[in-house]
C-alpha cells in the first residue's frame, strides 16, 4: 500500500461519505455540506496526485486545489444565498418537499 | 367518258333535287305550331322546285338519253374510300318526274285534307323528308347511297303511318310496317355486302368499274357458289328481298294493309305511287345483277302476291283497305313484269299505276272528308249525286286500274300479260296474272256500287220519307240498325263534296289516267325505248307483233267478263242495310270469311314468327337480367365487400394500430415521466447510479 | 510502510467528522463536525507538503464556508415538530438506496485505486518545493487567466448571492403586484 494508495483511499471513502449525505438527509443545507465534502474529497486527490505523481513542480495540483477552493467558496456562498431564498418562499428547507419542478 | 367541263349544269346539280325537301323538312321541324302554314308553304315550295329541275333533268335524258354520272369520295377507311354518287339516266329521269309530280299533286291536296289536323306542321316536316328520300333512292349510283335513303324512306314511313300515334291501331300499324321491311332490308344489307366482297365496288356505274358493268356482271357470273348457282344469281335475290319488304310482295305484304291507319295522302304518296315502287325500282336499277333463275323467282312471286292480294280485295269493307290490296296486287303485277318481260315492261306499268292508284286513294280521302271521317263502305252508298267530281275522277282511276280498253292501265297491264303469254319458262305466270285481273275488275266494281250506286245506306240517321219513296224500298226493311263497326252509331249526316284544293288534284291525275298509256302503247312505244335509249317512230305496225292482238283480246273480254260479274252480283238489286251480309257471302260463307279474314296470314305469323320472337326476347331478357345482371350484381357485392373490407383494414389496422402506437407512446412517456419528480435528491441518486455503472463499465474494459 | 501514522490519525480524524457530519441530527453538530472534518483535511494538506493548500483550506472552508453554513442553519429554523424528530425524518425516504449507492460508489472507487497499476508505485518520498514564491511566479504567469477568471467569478458570485438573500419588501395589499426589493 504505497502513500498515493493510502491517499486515494481516503479520499474515495470520504467522497462516498459526502455523497451518501447529499443524497440521504432532507435537509437542504446538509445536502450542500455532503457536497462540499465531496469537493473536499476532490481536492484530496489532486494534492495526492501532485505530492506522489510525477512532475510536481508544475505545481499542477496545487493551482487546481486552490482554484477549486476559491469556486468552492463561491459555490458554497450563492447555494446558501438560495437556500435562503427558497426558504423565504416555502418556509421549509426540506429537500423532499420543494417539488415543483416535476415533470 | 365526258369531259368535266362539258357535264351539263342539271347533273352537276342533280342532288339538288333531293335535298331541297330535305332542307325543307329540317326547316319545318324548327318552326313553332303557329307557323304551321310555313311549313307547308315549305313543302309545296321546295317540291315544286324539285319538279322543275326533274324536268330539266328529263329534258337532258330527252336530249341525250346516256347515263351520266357524278361520284365523289365520301369516307375512307383503312386505305379505300367509300365513293358515292348519283346518275341520271333515263329510268331515273322518267322516276324523278313521276315522284315529283304525283308527290307536289299529292302535296297541294293534303292542305286539304289535313286543314283541320292541329299537327299538320309535322305532317308536312315528314312529308318533305319522305320526298327528299326517295328522290335521293332514286338517283343514287352507289347501292349503300341507295340503302342510306332507303332506310330513310322506311323511317318516315314508320313515322307517317303511326302520324295519330295515340291511336294504339295506327302505332301498332307503323310499328308492324317497320318491322316487316326490317325483314326485307336485312336480305338488302347481306346481298349489298356480298356485291362489295365480290366486286369492291358499290358504285352502280364508274367508268366501266361499276357494278352493274360489264367487267364486274362476267367476273361474277364465272363464280359458282353453292348448289351451282352462279353467285350473281344469290347477290340478285337477296336484294329482291328487299323489294319484296318494301313492294310488298308475299309473304312480306302484311304491313301494308294495315299502314291504311295513316292518313290518307300518306297512303296515296308513299303506299300506292312511291315508296312501294321502290322495291321494283330497285330491282330495275340492279337488273344487270339479274339472272335468268333470279328472274324466275321474281316473276313467280309477283305473280303470286298479284292472285292472293286480288283474292283477299274481294271480301274487304274498308275503302281504303280494298285499294291497299289492290296495290299489292298490282306490285306483283309490276314484279311478274321485270320478270318476264324486263325493266320497261314493269317500269311502264309502275309508271301508270302510280298515276291511277294515287287518283283512286286521293279520292278515296275525298270520300272520306265528305263523309266525316267513315270508312266502311257498308255504310255509304249513293255518294255519285253527293260527289260528281270525286266520283267522275274515281271512275277513271277504277276503269284504268282494271285494264279498261284505251285506258292506261289497259296498255301497261296488257303489255305485262302479253310478256307473261310469251315467256318460255312457264305459262303459269300468264293464267295467275289473267285471273288477277278479272278478280280486279271485280272487287273494283265491288266497291264502286257499294259506295257510289245505289241508296245511301240506310242507318239511324239518315232514314227519311224522302229515301223511302224514291228507292222504293219495303217497309218492313226501316228499322234502326247500329253500324256494323261495334259500339259506334255511324252518322253520315251531310255528305258533300270536297272542296277544290282537293279536287283540283283529282282531275289531273284523272287526265293522266285516261291519256298516260299512249306514252307506251304498241304503236308508239316511246317509253320501252326512251329507257333502252333508242328513239320510237310511230308506227301501227306495232300492233302487228306475235300475240299481241290476241292477249289484247283476251285482257278486254276478262275485263268485261269482270265488269259484268260485279253489276251481276252488286249492281241488280240494291244493297239496303249496312248489315245485309254481302252477296258473295251469301254464295260461299266460308271462302268469304277466309278472304276477309286476310286468308289468316297474320294470325298464322303471330302464332310462328312472332311466337319464336317473343321466346327468344323473353329468353334473352331471361339470360340479361339473371345471368350477366347476375354477373354485375356479384361483381357489384364483390367491389362493396372490398370496400367494407378497406373499411375495416383502414379503421382497426391502420388507424388502430397507428392509434394504438400513439397511445403506447403517451403511456411511455408518462411512465418515464416519474423519473422527473421533481425530488432533487432522486436526480442525485440517478446520478449516482450512472456513475457507477460507467466506471465498471471503463474498469472492466481496462481490467485486462 | 508507506503511510505514517500521522497520516492515519488525521485521516481518522477528518474521515470521523465527515461520517459525523452526515449522521448527526441536530444541524448544528453536523455544521461544527463539518468544520472537524475540514480541519483534518487541512493536516492532511500540510502532512502532505502542501503548505499554501492547507492554510487556505483553514481560511476559507473552516474560516468562512463552515461559519456560512452555521449561519445559514440558523436563518433557516425547521418547522416541523422539533428537531427532535425521529431518524426517519431526517433522512429523505429511498435514503437507504442512496447510502446503498454510496457504498457501491466507494466500493468500484476502491477497486479502480487497488487495482490500477499507479497505486503501486513508490512516487517521490521527498516533499517536493512548493514555495510561497514559486505559487505566486506561478499565479502570475501560467496560471494568470484562471486567476482573472476565478476574480470575476468571485464577484459574481458576490453580487449573486447578495441579491438572492435579499429580503422581499412588498408593497400594497396582496401578492398580485410585484414585490420591491429591500436592501
Amino acid at each position: 500500500m504505497t502513500p498515493l494508495a493510502g491517499c486515494l483511499l481516503v479520499s474515495a471513502l470520504l467522497f462516498s461519505i459526502g455523497l451518501a449525505g447529499a443524497l440521504t438527509r432532507r435537509n437542504a443545507i446538509l445536502v450542500l455540506a455532503g457536497i462540499e465534502l465531496m469537493l473536499n474529497a476532490g481536492n484530496l486527490n489532486f494534492i495526492a496526485f501532485w505530492r506522489f505523481g510525477p512532475h510536481p513542480e508544475f505545481l499542477t495540483g496545487m493551482m487546481f486545489v486552490i482554484f477549486s477552493i476559491a469556486v468552492a467558496a463561491a459555490e458554497a456562498a450563492v447555494g446558501l444565498a438560495l437556500i435562503l431564498a427558497i426558504y423565504r418562499h416555502a418556509h421549509t428547507s426540506d429537500v423532499s418537499e420543494i417539488t415543483e419542478m416535476k415533470g | 367518258m365526258m369531259r368535266p367541263d362539258s357535264v351539263p349544269w342539271i347533273v352537276r346539280h342533280l342532288w339538288l333535287i333531293p335535298v331541297l325537301p330535305m332542307v325543307a323538312a329540317g326547316l319545318s321541324a324548327l318552326l313553332k305550331k303557329a307557323q304551321r302554314k310555313m311549313s307547308a308553304g315549305l313543302a309545296i315550295g321546295s317540291m315544286g322546285i324539285a319538279f322543275v329541275l326533274a324536268l330539266m333533268a328529263f329534258a337532258q335524258t330527252l336530249a341525250q338519253p346516256v347515263v351520266r354520272v357524278n361520284n365523289f369520295p365520301w369516307m375512307q377507311f383503312g386505305n379505300q374510300w367509300i365513293v358515292l354518287g348519283w346518275l341520271l339516266d333515263p329510268l331515273a329521269a322518267v322516276m324523278l318526274v313521276m315522284v315529283t309530280f304525283v308527290g307536289l299533286l299529292i302535296f297541294i291536296y293534303s292542305l286539304g285534307y289535313m286543314a283541320h289536323d292541329d299537327n299538320r306542321g309535322r305532317f308536312f316536316c315528314f312529308l318533305s323528308l319522305f320526298a327528299g328520300a326517295m328522290l335521293g333512292v332514286v338517283i343514287a349510283n352507289s347501292l349503300l347511297l341507295l340503302f342510306m335513303c332507303w332506310e330513310v324512306v322506311g323511317l318516315t314511313s314508320y313515322l307517317l303511318i303511326g302520324f295519330w300515334f295515340h291511336r294504339p291501331a295506327a302505332a301498332a300499324a307503323a310499328k308492324k310496317a317497320y318491322i316487316t321491311t326490317r325483314v326485307g332490308d336485312l336480305g338488302l344489307l347481306i346481298g349489298m355486302v356480298w356485291l362489295y366482297s365480290q366486286t369492291g365496288t358499290l358504285l352502280f356505274f364508274n367508268q366501266g368499274t361499276g357494278c352493274l358493268e360489264q367487267g364486274a356482271i362476267a367476273a361474277m357470273g364465272a363464280h359458282l357458289a353453292m348448289g351451282g348457282r352462279a353467285v350473281s344469281t344469290a347477290i340478285g335475290l337477296l336484294i329482291f328481298c328487299g323489294a319484296v319488304g318494301k313492294s310488298g310482295q308475299v309473304p312480306l305484304h302484311v304491313w301494308l294493309p294495315d299502314a291504311m291507319e295513316g292518313p290518307t295522302p300518306v297512303s296515296a304518296l308513299i303506299h300506292a305511287a312511291t315508296m312501294v315502287a321502290a322495291g321494283v325500282y330497285l330491282v330495275a336499277r340492279v337488273y344487270p345483277l339479274m339472272t335468268a333463275s333470279a328472274l324466275e323467282v321474281v316473276a313467280w312471286v309477283g305473280a303470286i302476291t298479284a292472285i292472293f292480294a286480288a283474292c283477299i280485295a274481294v271480301a274487304q269493307n274498308d275503302i281504303k283497305r280494298i285499294l291497299a290490296y289492290s296495290t299489292v296486287s298490282q306490285l306483283g303485277y309490276m314484279m311478274l313484269g321485270l320478270g318476264v318481260g324486263g325493266v320497261a315492261v314493269g317500269m311502264f306499268h309502275l309508271i301508270t299505276h302510280a298515276f291511277f292508284k294515287a287518283l283512286l286513294f286521293l279520292g278515296a280521302g275525298s270520300v272520306i272528308h265528305g263523309c266525316t271521317e267513315e270508312q266502311d263502305i257498308r255504310n255509304m252508298g249513293g255518294l255519285r249525286r253527293f260527289m260528281p267530281v270525286t266520283f267522275a275522277a274515281y271512275t277513271a282511276g277504277m276503269l284504268a286500274l282494271c285494264g279498261f280498253p284505251l285506258f292506261a292501265g289497259f296498255w301497261s297491264k296488257d303489255a305485262i300479260l302479253h310478256a307473261a303469254h310469251g315467256w318460255g319458262v312457264s305459262r303459269g305466270p300468264f293464267y295467275l296474272g289473267a285471273a288477277g285481273a278479272l278478280l280486279t275488275t271485280f272487287y273494283m266494281t265491288r266497291q264502286m256500287y257499294y259506295v257510289f250506286f245505289g241508296p245511301q245506306r240506310v242507318t239511324d240517321a239518315t232514314v227519311s220519307a224522302a229515301a223511302v219513296a224514291k228507292h222504293a224500298i219495303p217497309a218492313e226493311a226501316i228499322e234502326p240498325v247500329v253500324s256494323p263497326r261495334q259500339g259506334e252509331v255511324c252518322i253520315i249526316t251531310d255528305p258533300h263534296e270536297s272542296p277544290g284544293v282537293m279536287t283540283g288534284p283529282l282531275v289531273i291525275l284523272a287526265v293522266f289516267a285516261v291519256l298516260l298509256g299512249f306514252v307506251g302503247w304498241p304503236a308508239w312505244p316511246w317509253f320501252q325505248s326512251f329507257l333502252a335509249g333508242k328513239t320510237a317512230m310511230f308506227d301501227w305496225s306495232g300492233f302487228s307483233e306475235p300475240g299481241l292482238l290476241p292477249v289484247m283480246m283476251t285482257s278486254t273480254l276478262i275485263v268485261f267478263a269482270g265488269l259484268l260479274l260485279g253489276w251481276w252480283f252488286y249492281g241488280r238489286k240494291p244493297i239496303v242495310r249496312a248489315t245485309d251480309p254481302d252477296a258473295l257471302e251469301r254464295l260461299q260463307p266460308g271462302i268469304f270469311h277466309a278472304l276477309a279474314n286476310r286468308l289468316y296470314v297474320d294470325e298464322f305469323y303471330g302464332v310462328t314468327v312472332i311466337a319464336l320472337t317473343r321466346f327468344l326476347a323473353g329468353f334473352a331478357s331471361w339470360l340479361d337480367r339473371w345471368v350477366f345482371g347476375g354477373l354485375v350484381r356479384l361483381v357489384a357485392w364483390l367491389a362493396i365487400g372490398v370496400g367494407w373490407l378497406d373499411l375495416g383494414v383502414d379503421k382497426f389496422v391502420v388507424n388502430g394500430g397507428f392509434d394504438e402506437g400513439c397511445r403506447e407512446v403517451a403511456r411511455g412517456g408518462r411512465l418515464l415521466s416519474h423519473l422527473q419528480n421533481g425530488r432533487v435528491q432522486n436526480y442525485l441518486r440517478v446520478l449516482a447510479a450512472a456513475l457507477v455503472v460507467l466506471t465498471v463499465f471503463l474498469l472492466w474494459g481496462h481490467r485486462g | 510502510m508507506g503511510m505514517t501514522v500521522s497520516f492515519l490519525i488525521l485521516a481518522i480524524m477528518t474521515l470521523a467528522g465527515g461520517v459525523a457530519a452526515m449522521t448527526l441530527r441536530r444541524l448544528v453538530h453536523c455544521a461544527l463536525a463539518l468544520a472537524v472534518a475540514f480541519a483534518g483535511l487541512a493536516a492532511l494538506y500540510l502532512n502532505l507538503g502542501a503548505e499554501f493548500a492547507g492554510l487556505a483550506q483553514l481560511l476559507v472552508y473552516v474560516g468562512a464556508i463552515a461559519i456560512l453554513i452555521v449561519f445559514a442553519i440558523l436563518l433557516t429554523p425547521t418547522r416541523a415538530a422539533g428537531e427532535e424528530a425521529g431518524l426517519q425524518k431526517a433522512f429523505s425516504p429511498a435514503g437507504l438506496g442512496g447510502a446503498l449507492l454510496a457504498l457501491a460508489v466507494f466500493a468500484v472507487l476502491a477497486w479502480a485505486v487497488v487495482t490500477s497499476s499507479v497505486a503501486r508505485q513508490p512516487g517521490a518520498e521527498a516533499a517536493p518545493s512548493a514555495s510561497m514564491q514559486e505559487i505566486g511566479l506561478a499565479l502570475m504567469q501560467r496560471y494568470v487567466l484562471p486567476l482573472e477568471v476565478i476574480a470575476l467569478m468571485l464577484t459574481a458570485a458576490m453580487i449573486g448571492a447578495v441579491i438572492l438573500a435579499m429580503k422581499e419588501k412588498r408593497t400594497g395589499a396582496g401578492s398580485g403586484q410585484s414585490p420591491e426589493l429591500r436592501a
